[in-house]
């Protein structure tokens, strides 16, 4: 108890922060520890898109944006630290790249009115802007991938899979459990036969659910995987010689440094995503002439144009579209966590507005409403190629089942409604 | 000069044997009992709150919990982050199935809970020790981390498997759930910490805590002089999943509010625990307080003048935290394996004698 006081001493010191002059983008990043393989291209894609409107643009609506970074290591713990030192600085919106730390932040920025945004993962339910009034998941999540992949098996499958053997073999975690419950209806629609196989923390133990594998003979194996456990996984399935064109994972877990380490032998292997992959963008010539050329890349400047980081300045671009909407709604360039709020509920991205930002057909066009925080959910699917080591399109953005999704949704969202004592309505 | 016993009088035996004998202990602890209670809760925000203040107290409850059971009883346990777990989850069901009871008491339970489990698990302590009796807490922690992933019942059935903390009160003033005041956490965790502070310190200075030296110690002397090895073991069992209870209850409903077993609740939980007691000091409430400080602020330290000070990458600052925090482990335990108890200790002998060493 006697430290109580040193630790009030050194308070004092931290508390005094920057002026808020600038549009602030908390970047709660993860460069370290057994999922700093995904954490690293993401943020850097975040980051640098930045760096390039406030070179290019001299900001975003004439205000520079500043994006500070702080360091969770995918924890929870450290998530929540970071998210309070931060969110005293005049923070417009969070983006914490993992799904543990979402579910911490759900109840905590509805409370401080501060928008979250989990692009492709997090609470799936949160599409239901009517419950989760600050938290947003376009373009496409959890669900949507589920419902991806199985459409995309169907396809391959001449539309009947019923009596087929699936195999999902999953991060044990809030994130890794999600798509469950959509598979499990989708199972019964479709009468395939669903394998759950967990993969504990942090992944690199994953022998016995081969082996599994290997004995119950699945027709595919879906997997839910992030990190480490990736990479150990496609490793496994090169093993057992499981043929790699029908082992599909989520756009988690479709990166080049999931395929690199198994080599050759993870060719053919396949993800689904939601934006598009490659460096083909004029955007891309931008970020090379004033973000890599200048020598401000974020992190060591070698992840550009990956998947992720592709991923991560796509949601920078939304973020940053976003509060461009908010400036144009409440008529001030200076805007508020509130006013992004707003800005993120009437956000419009068309393929005219993608085309301007050097991004034609990198994603899907949408429109966000008060209802629907979860965009259209298109899902495309991707295939590895280890000889030019390259992902390309092979299947294009296309609608998933939102019958099953929509029910589901609201379903679990209710019942956060009503264990929250939230009252659903659109103000 | 300032820090004796000379002309401070004991009259009765109650004044003899009071925790801080020397007047000068005592006044530095009703100040610091009067800070915590009456200054800091108007001066706390979020940040304080959540990423230091709360932190620091639910981690020296459950340092204060294992070092009943490794330091007081010498017994080994590498489980802590497991029944942490027990814990939260008891917490949770009780929250979740009484919500118009107060959380004072669902806390409570739930430490009972976890006492009740850590005494399940404690039976093989009879039999086995030392390093053998640390795999079997081992197993304890893998058991029950598997079990709360495994059940459904445990957590509710929800898609995810997390747990969330629901708004709870305690006599009208929210606790938990993310409208609760930060002063109002804050004072809720020093409640029990403070009591739990209080029933330790008793509890070890007295004839059960005695007992458990006994048994530390040696523990065929102490049976032949007459200690019951099977009450001696499994009350330092109780007693310390009861703290440990108290402190994942409050680590999962005011802290953290959302918590998924595996990460919150992993090995990793038993080592930090485990660290704060071997680096504060085995066998020192006092201990379990600086250890727990230590290892709750060093990465925040670390943190604020690396990447805020110095403006240093995250990811350099945060591998750095890892070198720092090892080799200033090593460094301790070589130069001080009693830990920082033993120095504070050592600081107090040598301010006695202040200014006139023989």
């Amino acid at each position: 108890m006697k430290k109580t006081l040193t630790t009030l001493a050194l308070g004092a010191a931290m508390a005094a922060g920057p002026a808020m002059a600038d549009l602030v983008f908390p970047d709660l990043s993860y460069r370290t520890g057994p999922y700093a393989a995904g954490g690293i291209p993401f943020s850097d894609g975040y980051n640098d898109y930045f760096t390039l409107l406030n070179e290019r643009d001299g900001g975003i609506g004439g205000v520079k944006a500043k994006v500070i970074e702080c360091e969770t290591g995918y924890n929870t713990e450290k998530g929540v630290e970071c998210y309070e030192s931060t969110k005293g600085q005049g923070a417009l919106i969070y983006q914490p790249l993992s799904t543990g730390i979402t579910y911490q932040l759900i109840p905590k920025v509805t409370a401080d009115n501060i928008p979250l945004h989990t692009m492709g993962y997090g609470r799936t339910s949160a599409a239901n802007g009517e419950v989760f009034s600050h938290v947003f998941n376009y373009p496409a999540n959890y669900w949507n991938g589920a419902s991806g992949v199985v459409n995309y098996l169907l396809e391959s499958n001449g539309g009947d899979i019923s009596g087929k053997k699936i195999a999902l073999i999953y991060h044990n975690s809030a994130y890794g459990k999600e798509p469950i419950r959509t598979l499990e209806e989708l199972s019964k629609k479709h009468g395939f036969e669903l394998i759950a196989l967990p993969v504990d923390h942090p992944g690199q133990e994953q022998k016995s659910q081969w082996l599994q594998i290997r004995r119950d003979r699945p027709d595919n194996v879906v997997m839910w995987g992030w990190g480490v456990m990736n990479q150990v996984a496609i490793q496994e399935a090169a093993n057992i010689r499981f043929p790699m064109e029908n082992f599909i994972g989520v756009w988690w877990s479709g990166a080049e440094h999931d395929v690199m380490p198994a080599g050759d032998k993870a060719d053919g292997y396949k993800a689904v995503t939601f934006h598009n992959v490659g460096r083909d963008f004029p955007v891309f010539d931008d970020i090379q002439k004033y973000v890599v050329d200048a020598g401000k890349a974020a992190g060591a400047g070698d992840q550009v144009g990956n998947v992720l980081y592709n991923r991560g300045m796509y949601a920078a671009m939304l973020a940053a579209e976003a509060a461009k909407t908010a400036q144009e709604i409440h008529g001030t360039a200076d805007i508020t966590a509130a006013m992004m709020r707003d800005g993120m509920e009437a956000l419009v991205i068309d393929e005219a507005k993608m085309e301007a930002l050097g991004m034609p057909n990198f994603g899907p066009s949408f429109n966000v409403s008060c209802e629907n925080h979860g965009g259209p959910g298109l899902v495309g699917v991707t295939q590895w190629d280890a000889e030019s080591k390259t992902w390309s399109l092979i299947s294009d953005f296309k609608p998933s089942d939102t019958e099953v999704i929509g029910k589901l949704i609201e379903e679990d969202s209710a019942a956060y409604a009503s264990e929250n004592n939230i009252e659903p309505g659109c103000s | 000069m300032f820090y004796r016993e000379a002309g401070d009088f004991k009259v009765s035996y109650a004044d003899d044997s009071q925790t801080f004998p020397i007047k000068f202990d005592r006044y530095r602890y009703y100040v610091v009992l009067a800070v915590a209670f009456g200054l800091i809760p108007f001066l706390i925000n979020d940040y304080w709150a959540n990423a230091i203040l709360l932190p620091f107290l639910i981690y020296s409850i459950a340092a204060i919990g294992l070092n009943i059971l490794v330091g007081y009883c010498g017994q080994v346990s590498l489980g802590t982050g497991g029944f942490m777990a027990v814990g939260a989850y008891a917490c949770y069901k009780l929250m979740t199935a009484f919500p118009e009871v107060s959380m004072f008491i669902h806390v409570i339970l739930a430490g009972g809970i976890t006492a009740f489990v850590c005494v399940l698990f404690g039976l093989p302590s009879l039999r086995i020790k030392g390093f053998y009796l640390a795999v079997a807490t081992l197993a304890a922690q893998f058991f029950l981390v598997w079990l709360f992933n495994r059940v459904p019942w445990f957590y509710n059935y929800s898609a995810s498997g997390q747990i969330n903390a629901p708004e709870r009160d305690t006599f009208g003033i929210i606790i938990t759930g993310p409208n609760a005041p930060a002063w109002a956490t804050y004072l809720f965790c020093l409640i029990f910490l403070a009591v739990c502070a209080l029933i330790a310190r008793n509890l070890t200075r007295g004839t059960v805590g005695r007992t458990w030296m006994a048994i530390r110690d040696m523990d065929i002397a102490a049976e032949i002089i007459g200690v019951n090895p099977l009450k001696a073991k499994l009350t330092a069992f109780a007693v310390s999943g009861f703290f440990i209870g108290i402190s994942g209850a409050l680590f999962f409903a005011v802290y953290l509010g959302a918590v998924e077993v595996g990460e919150a609740f992993g090995i990793q939980k038993s080592f930090l625990v485990l660290f704060m007691v071997i680096l504060g000091g085995l066998g020192s409430i006092f201990g379990s307080f600086a250890g727990a400080a230590f290892l709750v602020l060093l990465p925040v330290i670390l943190k604020v003048v690396g990447v805020d000070l110095l403006n240093w990458p995250t990811d350099i600052v945060a591998h750095f935290q890892l070198v720092i925090v090892g080799a200033l482990i090593i460094v301790f335990l070589i130069a001080e394996p009693h830990g920082m108890a033993q120095l504070w200790r050592v600081a107090k002998e040598k301010l006695r004698l202040w200014p006139f060493p023989h």
